[in-house]
């Protein structure tokens, strides 16, 4: 230990100056991948985490924040926002996730990330330091008033960090996923019904609706296998680049996902649709992570079996049917935990992104260890969009993506003490605070 | 489905109050501080007493609570459970004539959600589609009685008056309604302030020809009452202080106006609703003595909201206005404890203070404080039992208690799953047979 501080020392003289290089003194760090360790030094130089150690010294001309009592933890990540792309979802013009088209996969959503957005102060100083970010709801823009369109491939999602001034330094991987929406059995929308999930329990129950149902259903999954198909096609033209080939933009999107590069990110809620879009993704060889689920237990032992990781959408929801029992959202990720499926969670609602943590405390309180609820807004989202190694806990070499807190993350009255994405310490003051301040004051 | 349901009530509806002693808790009584190794003494479905030392009555059931929390019952004072589906008259700006009490629907599924949250009473309220909106009603949250035994008895009624974007929405051909012919008036919050103070210039001229026929008549002078107008007598009811006045608001400057039109009008706003932007005329709302209802930390859904803090809470409590915090959705419902608890985050509430929030104070806005909101000898029997500190985002219900009578059981609940899977299943199935055999009147084809 000793020696490789002295080393670091010296080359360290030379970012003394450096906002984002700093050294955290006896802290209680939390690695999330490793057991605590209390009263631990952390150095952090150039915005990576240098050094974690309990002898390690403080290098000469470093700021040095004594941290006695506070708690290290990983940022954390929220797996299913519109961050950037949405502002006020009433107002259509503030609203940028809906385009017009089935089949969008050229589409980014990074660059319409608007980095002044208000929502990005107002998540950060409850911890949360990097978000997938997704096109979504077909047509008319999105937002309320939008997803009048049917669409299947959304566009690109981006995993981005929650601080940057452009969407350029924001970005951690500009095409994380391509958001697929499969299609659903019965009415349309991404939550269950009472009519689908009745229809899955009695086959054949209401005979001429069902088979209709059906019917559009599997035209539309044809749909989306042709849309691979004609992927694939054009794979092979460009490996070959003949006489006439032109570059297709739309085809090209398709050709990480056809490498098995970038995962679709499949929005599937039931048990059998998830259990299609499996074996869609099985034929056409590609990575797929399956988002908000409703039958997530339905699913259970195919996604174990097949390794396929989920986003858990709110813990915080309503049963999906009237008899459902009233605990259904809250206790489904501990029991996902115990079928062994991978999961992290996602709030799929840019209001409730700074509630991430409290989502994390009721699966606790509903059976969840407190150590998978962690990982589940830290490594496990990082590992599932494959930036494990980059973020997501606190060890050497990673992003120093930090909170420091005075207790429990997940816990709500837990307060912030200090907050670092890329080693950059963040400033705790938001629109909202700064309202609070001013009429506080008001006499 | 139906069927299924009335099963399930049938086996939960719970018996007649009996006499418990919930022993060893942490009581957060809410009005007299917290009292650790405590016992509740629930006699007829009251709370007889409160202490480190309690009789224990003769044939008293014993809960024990050891490691476990009790506070008062939850109180949400904006929700629209058992509503029946339609609960926005918005085909006139003025639908004082309309009361949710008529709709009350006694089955909704919310009801047991809400109780399993810990949710003992809700203010149940007409939507916010029109400037003056419908009549309101307080519910207990009896899951397995009727309409009418749900009902708050001698609970002061309110009405409900919305301002802003949803009022002028609603018939502005510009907003979001395009296709309203005619437009509805009002579309601008001009147009809002307008059409309350026309209906409260209308309602005291009424008022006024009442007053006069009632003085007369107390004299003995033969007189000929005057007509009865349901859509003003809800309004002469304000006027009278007998009916409280609910205000769905969110801006600082509607929150003002309709504070001015009330001193203008001689009427008190009970409470300001949702009241987004209290925060910056809590000084004004103060007082006027009107108490703020607000969301713990919804933002951002619609231009008004977006002045919205999570510290709203905190600071309209620090500026000396009556506070609580409220759901709106049928889903917030089942946690107003960890809404209360954001409270101490935003804006550094004691958890006193914090719990207040959603019980206490929403029973001083709905005028029950002598009955519910608080544990103390004499007050209903509305309790809940936590198995960790309610304020936490970990804890979870165990119990709930209204007029001394258990509602919600976890225990119960958990261990009666299996029961009533058993005969879901066996509804399915008997609905499968019931297809796979075909009547044995229809023609059979001939077989292969």
């Amino acid at each position: 230990m000793r020696p490789i501080g002295l080393i670091l020392a010296c080359t360290l003289a030379a970012f003394a100056g450096a906002d984002n290089t700093f050294f955290l003194r006896n802290a209680d760090v939390y690695p999330v991948t490793a057991p605590e360790m209390k009263g631990v030094n952390v150095l952090v130089q150039d915005g990576k985490i240098a050094e974690i150690g309990a002898k390690l010294v403080a290098p000469k001309g470093v700021r040095v924040i004594e941290a006695k009592g506070l708690r290290v933890y990983p940022g954390m990540i929220d797996s299913g926002t519109e961050l950037g792309l949405s502002e006020v979802p009433a107002e259509r013009v503030t609203v940028d996730t809906g385009e017009i088209g089935e089949f969008m996969p050229q589409l980014k959503a990074l660059i319409a990330v608007n980095p002044d957005s208000e929502h990005f102060p107002v998540v950060r100083v409850n911890g949360i330091t990097s978000v997938m970010t997704y096109p979504s709801s077909g047509g008319r823009g999105g937002g309320r008033g939008g997803g009048g369109a049917q669409q299947f491939i959304a566009g690109q999602a981006a995993l981005i960090h929650t601080e940057g001034w452009t969407w350029e330094e924001m970005a951690i991987d500009r095409s994380a996923a391509m958001h697929l929406i499969f299609p659903t059995l019965g009415r349309t929308g991404g939550r269950g019904n009472f009519d689908s999930a009745m229809l899955e329990m009695i086959p054949g129950a209401t005979g001429g609706t069902f088979t209709a149902a059906k019917r559009s259903y599997d035209q539309q999954v044809t749909k989306i296998t042709e849309f691979f198909d004609k992927a694939r096609q054009y794979q092979k033209e460009r490996a070959v680049k003949g006489p006439g080939f032109k570059t297709d933009l739309k085809l090209e999107a398709m050709m990480p996902v056809l490498e098995g590069k970038t995962p679709l990110a499949v929005s599937a809620a039931r048990a059998s649709v998830i259990h299609d879009a499996i074996q869609f993704a099985e034929k056409q060889k590609v990575k797929i992570v399956i988002l908000q689920p409703r039958d997530v237990l339905k699913a259970a032992p195919e996604l174990k079996e097949k390794n396929i990781p989920v986003i858990l959408g709110r813990v915080l929801a309503l049963p999906d049917q009237e008899d459902s029992a009233y605990d259904e959202s809250f206790t489904e990720p501990a029991a996902a935990f115990k079928a062994g499926v991978k999961f992290a969670f996602g709030t799929f609602n840019n209001e409730f992104v700074r509630n991430l943590p409290y989502q994390a405390a009721t699966a606790v309180a509903f059976g969840l260890p407190p150590e998978e609820a962690l990982k589940a807004v830290t490594i496990n989202p990082a590992e599932i969009w494959g930036h494990g190694k980059e973020i997501g806990s606190v060890e050497k070499g990673k992003w120093a993506d930090l909170m420091v807190t005075n207790g429990d993350p997940l816990e709500v009255q837990t307060q912030m003490k200090y907050l670092f994405i890329k080693g950059k310490e963040i400033s705790l003051q938001n629109k909202q605070t700064k309202l609070w301040e001013r009429y506080l004051s008001r006499q | 489905m139906k069927r299924l349901l009335l099963t399930a009530v049938a086996a939960m509806a719970p018996l007649c109050a009996e006499t418990y002693v919930i022993q060893n808790a942490t009581v957060m009584t809410v009005a007299k501080g917290t009292i650790k190794n405590a016992s509740i003494v629930v006699k007829d479905g009251k709370i007889t007493e409160v202490g480190t030392q309690v009789t224990v009555p003769p044939g008293a059931k014993i809960i024990d609570a050891t490691n476990q929390f009790v506070t008062p019952g939850i109180i949400d004072c904006h929700s629209h459970i058992a509503g029946d589906g339609g609960i926005n008259e918005g085909s006139t700006s003025v639908s004082s004539m309309v009361d949710i009490k008529d709709i009350v629907n006694p089955e909704d599924i919310g009801i047991y959600r809400a109780l399993a949250g810990g949710v003992t009473t809700a203010n149940i309220l007409h939507g916010s589609a029109n400037s003056i909106g419908g009549k309101t009603v307080a519910l207990k949250m009896r899951w397995g009685k009727d309409a009418e035994g749900m009902i708050f008895e001698g609970a002061t009624p309110g009405i409900k008056f919305a301002l802003g974007e949803n009022p002028k929405r609603a018939g502005n051909p510009t907003g979001g309604n395009v296709n309203a012919t005619p437009a509805r008036y009002p579309a601008t919050r001009m147009g809002v302030e307008d059409v309350i103070r026309e209906a409260f210039n209308d309602a005291k001229a009424y008022k006024a020809e009442w007053d006069a026929y009632e003085a007369a008549k107390a004299k003995g002078e033969q007189v000929i009452s005057p007509r009865r107008d349901l859509q003003m007598e809800a309004l002469k009811e304000v006027l009278e202080g007998k009916r409280y006045v609910h205000v769905h608001s969110y801006r600082a400057d509607e929150i003002l106006m309709m504070i001015r039109i009330a001193d203008e009008n001689g009427f008190k706003v009970r409470t300001f609703q949702h009241v987004l932007e209290g925060y910056k005329v809590a000084k004004e709302i103060a007082a006027h003595g009107a108490g703020a209802s607000t969301f713990s930390d919804w933002w951002s859904y619609k231009v008004e909201a977006f002045d919205a803090i999570p510290y709203n809470a905190a600071l309209m409590t620090k500026k000396g206005v009556v506070v609580s915090i409220n759901s709106d959705d049928a889903e917030q419902m089942r946690h107003l404890n960890l809404e209360a608890g954001k409270a101490m985050k935003y804006g550094g509430l004691n958890e006193e203070e914090a719990l207040a929030l959603v019980t206490l104070n929403p029973a001083k806005q709905l005028g029950i404080q002598d009955r519910v909101g608080s544990i103390e000898v004499g007050k209903d029997a509305d309790l809940v039992i936590y198995d960790k500190m309610p304020l936490s985002a970990y804890a979870k219900v165990q119990k709930v208690l209204i007029d001394g009578t258990v509602y919600f059981d976890r225990d119960n609940e958990i261990s009666s799953r299996a029961a009533k899977e058993a005969e879901k299943q066996k509804l399915i199935d008997k609905e499968k047979d019931v297809r796979a055999t075909p009547p044995a009147s229809a023609p059979r084809r001939p077989q292969q």
